[in-house]
Order: C-alpha cells, then structure tokens, then sequence
C-alpha cells in the first residue's frame, strides 16, 4: 500500500493517529492496523492535524476509547466515526 | 549478534565516562559567581550553577548532596573544583566525590571572599584541564556503557515511532549487559499496573507500586488543585494530540522495549547497585529535574526521544535527541539527532529505527557533539522535595 494516512497501534482500538499533515473534513484515508499489517478505510468528519486521533467507529458518550489495546480515558460526547477525538471529547478516568 | 564497543575514558574506579570534563561544581546558589567566574578564567572547564544549596534539610539536603557528589563522581568528568560558601558542606562535597579516585579540590568563600577564591580556585582548574586533557580513550565494551532514557514533549508520534525506537535499543543493549534507566513516576500513571509486571521479581514489582502510589499520595494528591489535565499532559503533548495522561504513559512506556526485564527501583539520583540491566528510578517528569538525577546517578549517555520538540541538554551527560514527528524535523532540525519520522510513512521498521539509535550512541560515547551540545545546551536543575528551613 502507499504511505498510511493514519496508523493503529491495535485491532481493539478504537482510535488511530493521523500522520500526515493537512487533513480536511471528507477525505477518504487509508489507514494501518499495525498488529494486524491490515488495511482500513474512513472518511474524515472533521479537519485532524498530524498526532491527533480519529474514531474509528461511532462512540457514544461514556464509552471508554481504546489505544494500545488498553484504556486511555473515557468519552464525554458522542463522537462519529471519522470524527477528531481530542480533549473536547475524550477526559481521563485518572487523577 | 556480535558485541558492539565504544571508545571511552577509563576511570579510577574502572567506570567508563564518554565525556572529559574538568568542572567548577557550586555547593550552593550564592557560590554561582565564584564558579563561572573560575570557568571563564580557565578554557576547558565548565561551571554548574544551580539554584539551592542553602537551609535545606533532612531527606531534602540528603538529596542535595546525592545529587552533587554523583555528579562530581559521573565518569564523563575527569577532575572537579568544588565552591561553596562555607568550609564544611563544601567539604562534605569533596570527600564524597573524592570516594571516586578522582582529582578533587574545594575551596570557600566565607572570610577570604570572592576574589581570592577565584584566584586559588583557577590556578587548581589550570592544573586540572592539563592533567585531563592528556587522558585518552580506549576501546571498551557496550556492557560498560551506562544509558538513561527519558522523553519530552510528547506526542502521538513518540509512541509510534520514537519511544519504542528508544525500546529497541533498550532491549539490545540489555542482551549485551548494558547498565540502563528508565524513569518518569507521574508518567507512568494508567499504565502503572502492566509496568509492574515488567519488573524482574514480585518484590521490585512491589517497591515500583509502592514508589508510584507514593508520588501520587504525597506529590500529586497532597497538592493538586484541578484533575491536571492542564499540566500532565503538558500543553505541547495536547497540541500534539495526546489527550489523556493515560495515553501519554502508554506511549511512555514503549521506551523500555518489549522483553527487557527492570531489576530494581532506584530513589531519586541514587547508583544502581544490582549490576547490569534495568533500573526504574524515581524521579518528576520535568527533563531537566529528570536527566540530572540520572546523570547524577552515573549515566553517561542519554536518550531523549520528543514529539513536538523539547531543546534539554545536560553540562556533563551527552542527550541525544530523536523524534519521529515529521514536521518536527523540518521546523527544528538543529535540534535533532535522530529521525526516525520514516516509521510513520513505512520506510523504516523498528528494528532498522533502533540500530540507527545504536550507531548514533555509539557515535555519540565515541565523542561526537550532540545538537543540545553543540547548542550549549546544559540545564541543571536540582529536584526539590519541600521548602527550604
């Protein structure tokens, strides 16, 4: 495959990390299951910088979000797949 | 796989530094002066300031002392002055890092005053970079090699790309009986649990638990006024796009690669006394709090991998600076000394990525300048546990 627009560090997560610079809203990705060497596909909702998360499939608010195959923070809104999660819609369940 | 080895100063103690320097090492703040004064008279010596060293007390002072002492006994530094305002701490300094074998001289300031000091001083750090400079290297085995870790500014691309780089090395290293350190207590938060079982035995698991849940009740809990989701993760780790401090200790956590086993938790700036391997030690996430109790605790190489870009350097332990965000290289290149921005794209795999992090060290403990050298970086910042009396 050409370089991956996103990566995944897990086949269970249900985020993954755009690398490239520039995304915008509608663009079709193609991103990489790191454990798995496979390939999937998603449409962007929101513009995503490089290093921030993009779901992976509809969340709903209070759902736990999963990267490296662990949990890393809960939902506090509903966030669409191909959607920007980021601290406006994802809070830690620490300190 | 054969042994790898590097080029580096035996000394003697029979521990092997990387670097050659002579330092002017201040016991306290107001002996700043004196110090940079002696380092600007002599070429090829280096003053230390810092900002303590007065009123403090208990385990506090002890750790003034553990942090001075193992910074003057790091083997990157050849011979020490040491400059304090009074006879008897100063002197406390001396015999401790004179434990060492190496050249050691204090002088202080109390009743003969700034320029009499400078003058006795210099003529003692005179002596001292012509007796170091005729030191030479000799080949020495990567076992000897003693390698601290620790990253900064985060991003998301640290866990893909430049930590687990770091983790690559860490696993290789310890297959050949490298001496390393992992650190970083806060940091670890949310994956606390899976990083114990990385501990060699149900005992260092415990002591990692114990010495994580302390931080969190004397440190975090004893003084936090919001849930710190504005501070840990820092602002530059949330414009990178970690969200979560749970999501900054997974990418943390994939500096200690994937087999290599932590044999024991060291306190703050304390040398590892269990032989070769991994050591977790207990430190703040802040770097320049960081680097200097590992570089106090006799490491004397670093690995620093940085998302969205931290500049830290240290005066004495070389920091070898990698990052795997692309943009990062392009808008801070002076800074890096490893790209490995290629994981990202495909065009370079982990295992590729970690022996470009090992010829690097390798260069690096050879004697290359890093970018934080080159630049002049050298951040030495004490780590405080309470206010001074």
């Amino acid at each position: 495959m050409s370089a991956p627009d996103f990566l995944v560090h897990d086949s269970t997560d249900t985020v993954g990390v755009i690398v490239v610079e520039g995304i915008e809203a509608g663009q079709e990705l193609s991103g990489l299951l790191m454990d798995k060497e496979e390939t999937v596909t998603i449409t962007s909702l929101d513009p995503i910088p490089l290093g921030h998360k993009i779901a992976l499939g509809d969340i709903k608010s209070g759902d736990m979000i999963i990267k490296y195959d662990n949990k890393i923070g809960k939902a506090i809104a509903n966030i669409a797949k191909g959607g920007h999660a980021h601290t406006q819609n994802v809070k830690t369940n620490r300190w | 796989m054969t042994k790898q080895t590097f080029w580096g100063y035996r000394r003697e103690n029979n521990r092997v530094g990387v670097r050659n320097h002579v330092i002017i090492l201040p016991l306290d703040d107001i002996s700043n002066a004196a110090c940079e004064a002696v380092a600007n008279n002599i070429k090829g010596t280096m003053a230390l300031p810092h900002a303590y060293g007065r009123l403090q007390f208990g385990e506090d002072l002890d750790l003034l002392f553990r942090t001075l002492i193992g910074t003057g006994s790091n083997a990157n530094v050849a011979a020490v002055v040491v400059i304090g305002i009074e006879p008897e701490w100063t002197a406390k300094i001396v015999e401790g890092i004179k434990a060492t074998g190496k050249p050691v001289t204090g002088f202080s300031i109390e009743q003969n005053g700034d320029l009499n000091t400078i003058r006795d001083a210099s003529r003692k750090a005179k002596e001292y970079v012509h007796w170091a400079s005729e030191k030479t290297r000799e080949e020495c085995d990567i076992s000897e090699l003693w390698v601290a870790t620790k990253c900064g500014e985060s991003d998301t691309t640290s866990g893909l790309a430049a930590n687990p780089t770091v983790g690559n090395l860490i696993d290789k290293f310890d297959a050949q009986g490298a001496t390393t350190c992992f650190a970083e207590t806060s940091e670890l938060t949310g994956c606390e649990t899976i990083c114990a079982t990385r501990a060699i035995d149900e005992a260092t698991s415990k002591k990692f638990l114990d010495t994580w849940q302390a931080y969190m009740d004397d440190v975090i809990e004893a003084h936090k006024t919001s849930d710190l989701s504005d501070s840990q993760p820092t602002k530059g780790n949330i414009l990178g796009g970690l969200t979560t401090i749970e999501e900054k200790a997974f990418g943390n956590y994939q500096k200690i690669g994937k087999k290599t086993k932590f044999i024991d938790v060291l306190e703050p700036a304390e040398a590892p006394s269990k032989g070769p391997g991994l050591y977790f030690m207990d430190t703040s996430s802040a770097a320049a709090e960081c680097n200097t109790l590992q570089a106090a605790a006799g490491y004397v190489v670093h690995l620093f991998p940085t998302g969205q870009g931290n500049i830290i350097g240290n005066p004495i332990m070389p920091v070898i600076k990698l990052t795997g965000n692309p943009r990062t290289v392009r808008t801070m290149s002076e800074h890096i000394d490893v790209d490995v921005s290629g994981i990202l794209n495909g065009e370079l795999n982990m295992d590729q990525a970690g022996d470009k992090l090992i010829d690097m060290t390798i260069r690096t403990a050879n004697g290359r300048q890093t970018s934080a050298e080159a630049l002049g970086h050298r951040e030495f910042v004490m780590t405080k546990l309470y206010r001074s009396a």
